[in-house]
């Protein structure tokens, strides 16, 4: 049953590994806004699209 | 890019306004104004044109033009201090409110600020609380230009007095975020390693694994103990020293003796202890808490006059204009006010045509004229072309202000509201320790040894954590269910004063009334359709308020084009229509060599054509829907007042509605108000006040509770308990009704809590309280009480009508 400590100690590091997680989203302000970050998520896609579609217009060009 | 003019109405692509008048047209969008025109060639000139594709127009209209000296006052080095959150030789970090912000448009180009001003490095948008946080370079931006960049764009950042003056810097509070972590972490830990005990697993295994299990709950333990539930042990001590006995004595007592029992027995060997308990109950207890604290973080509950006030003035010294702070305003100064800007100090009119509207401060909107030399108090906005005014009272001696220097807004608001648990825990604990050393007492007696297990037992099991949970999740579901129907509240235990309320005092103007829709009558003969064309050729020029509820009025009229037109401010308008001499304003604007109106309570605006006065519109307050059925439903159940400030020229109508006996003040000046409410609780009377405007701050305040009613809740309240949208106005007997349930649930709960008790009781007192039971009476019991309250409440929501 010795292996019992071996568990133990992997669990309780695990756990404290996600702990460590939570400490640090909290302290970086992950949990100050819950919603302009759902919002700005979806501007990213537009973002890029704009992008790839200009960088299509400046090959086009150099074309 | 040619524009021209269109005569057709038609929404502006850049705020979706109806375009009044013709449009202008630009680029094939139509436009309702040059300042809207204007923004979108800023966006589409800097390819940020998503700005229109994520919603549809989404712009905010600038149909007032900011004027450019308006923020000189952001290159004064100690008022950048206060707006500046961090700063070093090469980067500078601020966050300005910016209370506009509406959708997810506004984010986006918000977000996007670096593509318009190259000195902004990042900016970041917190749409909950409507901030952004932009960091710049100081070499190549400043302050001012950030937000006079801002402001081009329809984003005026809201910067007033209070942002100046105010001392400390708001800090975000994460203790409770970390606490929870760290207690749900440890809970869940010590809950793996107390199964194995109550499973009976010494006795299939050799190995002594109780041992090291308890010893690991144990070091568990420490963290939730000490840093946790320290708040709890900090508020009871707080609390004892102002020989005030609330929730968190018995609270700090059952998790001391849960401790200290618990580390006792692992350390003689004699038991696991209840560490598993402990950890529930203190993750429980900090869950309720986090329900209750979450709050409306957009609303501002306590703004005064600073929060409206500008941070600077426009001061003519030795005749020229420079920009100084207002609090440095002497008695004597010259300040010149332009379009759109708040008068700050009570003042004399000196020079231009005062056009003042008061909607702030009375919640009246239609402007009030003043000629030279007239005074006009502090609080009133400009309409119209530029003044100059003489000072005569400081800033925070004015007539509205020095309202804020009276007792009542010395103390905090908080301290008057009594709830229910703080009542019952008083007894509660005084019952509990009785209970305690009682069979602490009848065990030294019968068996010694049972003795300090039985006393320690009872304080564990009767830890009131139960109690503690029920009114946290009875208001904090309550006040997200009256959030929901945009009453907003500032803190849960609001709910119950408002079910204790049996006083009803109005606000006339802008409370009852809206203030921004009347009712308009023509009196005098019939218009024909000529003279409506005549009317509204004339009206759709003008940008005056009553001009444009009167083309509003004849919209559907043809308009002529008009020659020689002429608008006097605050007075009328004339011009030629269709070969036809137009005039339409005050009564002295019209009738020019007639003796003065004999009754100029209401307002009106007469009509002239050639030669002749046909008659006159006039405008009187519009009630809020629903009104009399309102006022019908609350006279069975409440004492009901009316305070005006207003001469009593509505007397007659509101006697209708309120019923003869009822109380109506008229003339009431803010500190009269005041006195009143004061008057009413000395008669022990449970006062609410419903009011609008900065005048009625003072009644707000000195009430037992407060609700500010807001046309536009981003913008405008007075300090008070709760601020309701203007929309939701006709509900609020449903409200009142769904709080006094809520307190009905509260009381139903703790009942439930009780029994709880007394089984746990009934074991603690035997001295024979096995860990197991404690550890299935400590989640049940929280658990079914957080679900019943939650759940009756919302059902009680359903039986209220509320969404």
């Amino acid at each position: 049953m010795s292996i019992i400590y071996l568990l133990l100690g992997c669990s309780l590091l695990m756990a404290l590994v996600f702990l460590g997680a939570f400490i640090w989203s909290v302290r970086s302000g992950q949990l100050d806004d819950d919603y302009t970050p759902s919002v700005r998520i979806l501007f990213d896609d537009i973002k890029k699209k704009d992008e790839s579609s200009n960088e299509k217009v400046k090959n086009e060009k150099t074309d | 890019m040619g524009e021209i003019t269109q005569r057709k109405k038609t929404a502006c692509y850049h705020c979706g306004d109806l375009c009044e008048g013709p449009s202008i047209v630009s680029d094939g969008h139509d436009f309702c104004c040059a300042g809207c025109k204007n923004v979108y060639h800023i966006l589409s000139e800097n390819n940020l044109c998503d700005y229109y594709n994520l919603e549809s127009a989404p712009g905010i209209a600038l149909k007032n033009p900011i004027s450019k000296t308006k923020f000189n006052y952001l290159d004064d080095e100690n008022v950048q201090k206060k707006l500046i959150d961090y700063a070093d030789t090469k980067i500078r970090k601020t966050t300005l409110f910016v209370p506009v912000m509406h959708c997810s448009s506004c984010i986006w180009l918000l977000e996007n600020l670096y593509k318009l001003e190259k000195g902004v490095t990042h900016s970041r948008v917190n749409f909950l609380k409507k901030t952004v946080s932009i960091t710049f370079r100081t070499e190549e931006t400043s302050l001012r230009k950030i937000v006079e960049l801002l402001s081009a764009l329809g984003y005026e950042p809201a910067i007033n007095l209070n942002d100046i003056e105010s001392q400390v810097k708001k800090s975000v509070n994460r203790k409770l975020s970390y606490q929870i972590g760290v207690a749900g972490f440890c809970f869940g830990n010590i809950m793996l390693l107390s199964f194995p005990e109550y499973f009976g697993l010494d006795q299939f295994t050799k190995n002594n694994f109780s041992l090291l299990f308890g010893y690991l709950n144990m070091v568990l333990a420490l963290p939730v103990f000490f840093f946790s539930s320290q708040d709890y042990f900090k508020n009871a001590i707080k609390g004892l020293r102002k020989n005030h006995i609330g929730i968190d004595v018995p609270l700090a007592l059952g998790i001391l003796v849960l401790f200290l029992r618990s580390s006792y027995e692992v350390i003689s060997h004699s038991g696991l202890g209840y560490f598993d308990t402990l950890a529930g109950l203190i993750f429980f207890l900090l869950t309720g808490k986090w329900f209750q604290q979450k709050t409306f973080d957009t609303l501002s509950f306590e703004r005064d006059y600073k929060s409206y006030f500008p941070v600077a003035v426009s001061v003519l010294i030795d005749g020229k204009e420079t920009t100084v702070p207002v609090t440095n305003l002497k008695i004597g100064d010259r300040i010149i006010i332009r379009n759109n800007e708040l008068i700050p100090a009570d003042s004399i009119l000196m020079n231009g045509e005062g056009n003042v509207d008061f909607s702030f401060v009375t919640g009246e909107s239609a402007p009030v004229t003043k000629v030279s030399g007239e005074i006009i108090y502090a609080g009133g906005r400009q309409i119209g072309k530029t003044i100059e005014l003489e000072i005569c009272k400081k800033v925070s001696q004015s007539y509205l202000t020095q309202l804020w220097n009276s007792e009542h807004f010395a103390k905090p608001s908080e301290s008057r509201i009594t709830t229910f648990q703080q009542i019952v825990s008083r007894y509660f604990t005084f019952a509990l320790l009785f209970i305690a050393i009682g069979s602490a007492g009848w065990w030294l007696i019968f068996n010694p040894v049972l003795s300090l297990n039985a006393f320690t037992s009872v304080l564990i099991i009767a830890c009131p954590c139960a109690l503690a949970l029920s009114s946290p999740f009875a208001l904090g579901t309550a006040m997200r269910i009256l959030g929901r129907n945009k009453f907003y509240i500032k803190s849960p235990e609001v709910v119950e004063q408002i079910a204790k309320t049996n006083t009803i005092v109005f606000d006339k103007t802008g409370t009852i009334t809206q203030p921004t829709e009347s009712s308009i009558a023509f009196i005098g003969d019939e218009l024909s359709n000529d003279n409506k064309s005549y009317i509204a050729s004339l009206t759709v020029h003008s940008v005056h308020p009553l001009s444009k509820k009167i083309y509003s009025l004849l919209s559907e009229s043809n308009t002529f084009d008009v020659l020689n037109f002429n608008e006097e401010t605050g007075k009328g308008l004339e011009g030629i229509v269709n070969g036809t001499a137009v005039k339409i304003g005050s009564y002295k604007y019209v009738n020019e060599n007639s003796p003065q109106d004999e009754n100029n309570t209401a307002t009106k605006v007469y009509v002239k054509i050639n030669a002749d006065v046909i008659g006159y519109f006039i405008f009187e307050h519009a009630y809020r829907n629903g009104l009399k059925k309102l006022i019908h439903e609350l006279k069975s159940t409440f004492n009901l007042f009316l305070l005006s400030g207003d001469n009593d020229k509505e007397r007659a109508s509101m006697e209708e509605l309120f019923g003869k006996n009822t109380n109506l003040l008229f003339n009431q000046s803010p500190m009269e108000k005041l006195v009143f409410i004061e008057q009413l609780q000395k008669n022990n009377k449970k006062v609410m006040m419903i009011g609008d405007g900065l005048n009625d701050a003072g009644a707000l305040r000195a009430s037992d509770l407060g609700i500010s009613v807001s046309e536009n809740t981003a913008h405008f309240s007075p300090a008070s308990d709760v601020i309701m949208d203007a929309s939701v106005f006709e509900k609020t007997n449903q409200f009142i009704n769904f709080s006094v349930d809520t307190t009905k649930v509260i009381r139903m709960s703790f009942v439930i809590s009780l029994i709880y008790n007394i089984i746990g009781l009934s074991y603690a007192v035997q001295g024979n309280l096995s860990p197991i039971i404690a550890a299935i009476l400590m989640p049940l019991s929280s658990v079914s009480v957080i679900l019943f309250t939650t759940v009756t409440t919302m059902l009680y929501a359903k039986k209220n009508k509320l969404k």
